[in-house]
């Protein structure tokens, strides 16, 4: 039988919250974090709604816990933080017998400071420090040497879906018995970088974004890091760690349509949830709740909301996107809903996809617009699409709800 | 463990445009080593071309390639590793934006975008299996390569495509010469090791194979296995993961015919190399590559090819004798690379 795979602990950063316990607080008090831009310099600053971490990088030193020194980028020290608050909740640091490896995601990597420094770059040697940071693996290679992770190291860069292929590649190198436990997700600070190339696109919203509404008119971005720790039922059995929930589907495709926009009929969309759902045996029925890639551009919310129907057919599950709350979090944002989406099982809650008035009219369901509590919340399926088509899909269960399933996939194989 | 099928190589070397092995070597006195582009109009609409930056178009050249080598039409998972993606439109945008924001042009943003590659090469294919883009330095062709094994292991796939792709420009140049990766003046590629002095020759290239679950006529090698390991403060020991690894794959360093390393003339990276040989390898034949491609950080894509040439065509090319001693014979090869005693990667390749 293959290895399952337990998530035992995570940790998060974003514009509602330095910390989970923070992020948890806000979303029950259907609290989003969208305001103006305070740490890019740029024209656009006062025109664009952004889910920016409210604090300097001097602030951000203090939160990851370490010195102030040159060579780090916003980026790095968001992704420590999170790092570190997940590193901690599984107790990393214990059972070095374990094989333990950090799959991390970032498209911008360090360009926060490159940008800033660039000139610099290319004149004198004032910066020198900063250039190694600017590139993706400088953000994973600064976590690994904090935590002392080196069984194996690498990083993912698939656009906005970037940390959900960490979480999928996390979960296929434990089960093929390579790793114990991974530390899985991704970090982005917002840049000018890709501010203004989002904006030269035509795609970023200036009010807050209004995801599966039929007057949606773009993204807000974000900034922010997650990370889960994933655990082998070995690796359980030897940390003593108490499983969160279970991941036991996740799938890959890709929409081979276009390198910005998704296809009208959400191909890639579509494949990458029927591969997850394939994987772990589960029926569409099974899904309660959709965690959206849901980024409240014209063409995402239309294409994945027909791949939402295709695949599920008469009984839509619950859908939200979360990203009204945290904006657009780039590559970290797999990791960041991720998490959102786990919290729902846990606490028997569906987030609200905030600001939405009217149903898209080719869609036949509207999202869930309310915080709804005590809701029975057994299996949440997690969605994040990039650019360039990649799109993945991940199913979490809770432990005991899955126990039978299990049983049954057992069988099936 | 999968069978190399196919593979394509754009290089500074004339490996695009021949079937032949090494058979004419170029010899550059250069700041770097820069690919010998193909035409690319049997590869890429002449209209999309237009519009695609160089790296992106070398991608999906070396891409098609190595496809057509294998006699592959479909790929069951796309997968490319590119430490830098494109350094081209990633300077075009912060040239802009350092200048006037206003006017950002959008293509060289989306171009920058690392899985650009994968992503175009699975929309010439129409391809929409899996897709997956890794970018950690010199990891990252090998990440690619270790998720392709284990694509082929799930039974997920038959055949996977995977890619180590890197370009370089002066301007990047200038700026990493600053931080002390590369020599300061230009210098020729084969005499490299005559140099004597720090940094790298730095190169570029774009590499794609076809890993395959079956054995074919157009089978290269088999490609044994592959790891990384990252030295954190001396965490990294090669005197206990070397046979360790070496045994998973049920070999020992006596059943190793040739080690080929990355030395690129850098006197402060060589000796770590030499160090490695003398110790685990004595009397074994040493060869390097980096002479003909220049340093990057999916270089390694040229030491694979090297690697399945050598084994499939059992030639050994004298240009790439680093010591005198001449192997046996040539079954079993073990690239290992390694960058600044942070990143180290083995690759085992072994004949069939």
């Amino acid at each position: 039988m293959p290895q399952r795979i337990f998530i035992t602990g995570y940790g998060i950063i974003s514009c509602i919250g330095n910390n989970l316990e923070e992020n948890l607080t806000s979303l029950l008090q259907s609290a989003p974090g969208l305001g103006r831009l305070n740490h890019v310099e740029t024209i656009l600053r006062d025109e664009l709604l952004v889910g920016e971490v409210p604090k300097t990088l001097d602030e951000l030193f203090i939160l990851a816990g370490i010195t102030p020194a040159e060579g780090y980028s916003r980026n790095a020290l968001l992704g420590m933080i999170a790092a570190r608050e997940a590193a901690v909740n599984s107790r990393l640091e214990l059972y070095p017998e374990l094989k333990t490896g950090l799959i991390s995601a970032t498209t911008v990597g360090g360009m926060d400071r490159c940008e800033l420094y660039y000139n610099d770059f290319l004149t004198n040697d004032s910066r020198n420090a900063y250039i190694d940071a600017y590139d993706c693996a400088d953000s994973t290679e600064k976590i690994a040497q904090m935590l002392g992770i080196s069984d194996f190291v690498t990083t993912i860069s698939t656009a906005c879906s970037s940390a959900a292929n960490a979480i999928l590649l996390g979960a296929r190198m434990i089960r093929s018995g390579r790793l114990d436990r991974v530390l899985a997700g991704g970090c982005e600070a917002l840049t000018k970088f890709h501010l203004l190339g989002f904006n030269a696109l035509k795609i970023l919203d200036k009010e807050p974004c209004k995801p599966f509404d039929q007057q949606r008119a773009g993204i807000n971005l974000g900034e922010g890091a997650a990370y889960l720790v994933l655990e082998s039922d070995e690796s359980l059995k030897k940390t003593g760690n108490l499983p969160i929930c279970e991941l036991v589907g996740w799938g890959n495709s890709c929409e081979a349509f276009h390198q910005t926009a998704s296809s009208p009929d959400g191909i890639g969309a579509y494949l990458a949830m029927k591969k997850a759902l394939d994987l772990s045996g589960l029926s569409p029925d099974d899904i309660d709740y959709v965690n959206a890639h849901g980024t409240g551009t014209d063409n995402n919310d239309l294409s994945e909301g027909r791949a939402i129907e295709k695949l599920f057919g008469a009984r839509i599950p619950m859908v939200s996107s979360t990203k009204p709350f945290t904006g657009h979090t780039t590559s970290a944002a797999g990791s960041t809903e991720a998490i959102l989406a786990i919290l729902c099982l846990q606490h028997q809650v569906i987030w609200p996809n905030l600001n939405f008035k009217d149903r898209i009219p080719e869609l036949c369901f509207p999202p869930v617009d309310k915080l709804l509590t005590d809701v029975p919340v057994n299996t949440v399926m997690s969605n994040s699409f990039g650019f360039g088509g990649n799109d993945t899909s991940l199913i979490f269960t809770k432990v005991n709800a899955n126990n039978e399933n299990s049983a049954g996939n057992a069988d099936n194989v | 463990m999968a069978y190399i099928n196919g593979v394509g190589l754009i290089s500074p070397q004339k490996t695009a445009e021949t079937k032949e092995f090494l058979s004419e070597i170029m010899e550059y006195k250069a700041d770097y080593l820069k690919c010998i582009e193909p035409l690319y109009r049997p590869y890429v609409d002449p209209i999309q071309s237009r519009r695609m930056s160089r790296l992106i178009k070398m991608g999906i050249a070396s891409a098609k390639m190595s496809l057509a080598d294998a006699a592959c039409t479909m790929p069951d998972a796309i997968i490319t590793g590119t430490g830098l993606g494109s350094v081209e439109d990633t300077e075009k945008i912060l040239g802009e934006i350092t200048k006037d924001e206003m006017f950002l042009n959008p293509t060289p943003f989306i171009q920058s975008t690392y899985n650009t590659i994968s992503s175009q090469v699975a929309i010439q294919l129409k391809c929409h299996n899996y897709n997956s883009t890794y970018v950690h330095r010199t990891f990252s062709f090998e990440s690619g390569l270790i998720d392709g094994l284990m694509q082929i292991e799930e039974q997920t796939a038959a055949n996977v495509l995977v890619g180590a792709i890197d370009e370089m420009t002066m301007n990047h140049l200038q700026i990493t010469r600053r931080i002390g990766h590369w020599k300061m003046e230009p210098v020729n590629n084969l005499t490299l090791r005559e140099t004597g002095t720090p940094g790298a020759l730095a190169g570029e290239g774009a590499a794609f194979f076809v890993l395959g679950n079956e054995q074919h006529e157009s089978t290269y090698a088999e490609l044994k296995d592959v790891a990384t390991c990252i030295n954190l403060g001396g965490s990294f020991k090669p005197e206990i993961f070397l046979p360790d690894f070496l045994e998973k794959n049920g070999l020992s360093a006596y059943d190793i015919d040739l080690v080929i390393l990355g030395v690129n003339g850098d006197v402060t990276c060589d000796p770590i190399y030499i160090q490695f040989a003398d110790q685990f390898f004595p009397g074994k034949a040493l060869a390097w590559y980096k002479h003909l491609c220049g340093e990057y950080h999916t270089a390694t894509g040229f030491g694979l090819y090297i690697a399945a040439n050598i084994l499939k065509r059992q030639i050994y090319p004298g240009i790439l004798h680093l010591n005198n001693i001449k192997p046996g014979k040539l079954k079993h090869i073990l690239i290992y690379n390694q960058f600044r005693n942070v990143n180290h990667s083995f690759i085992v390749v072994r004949g069939c």
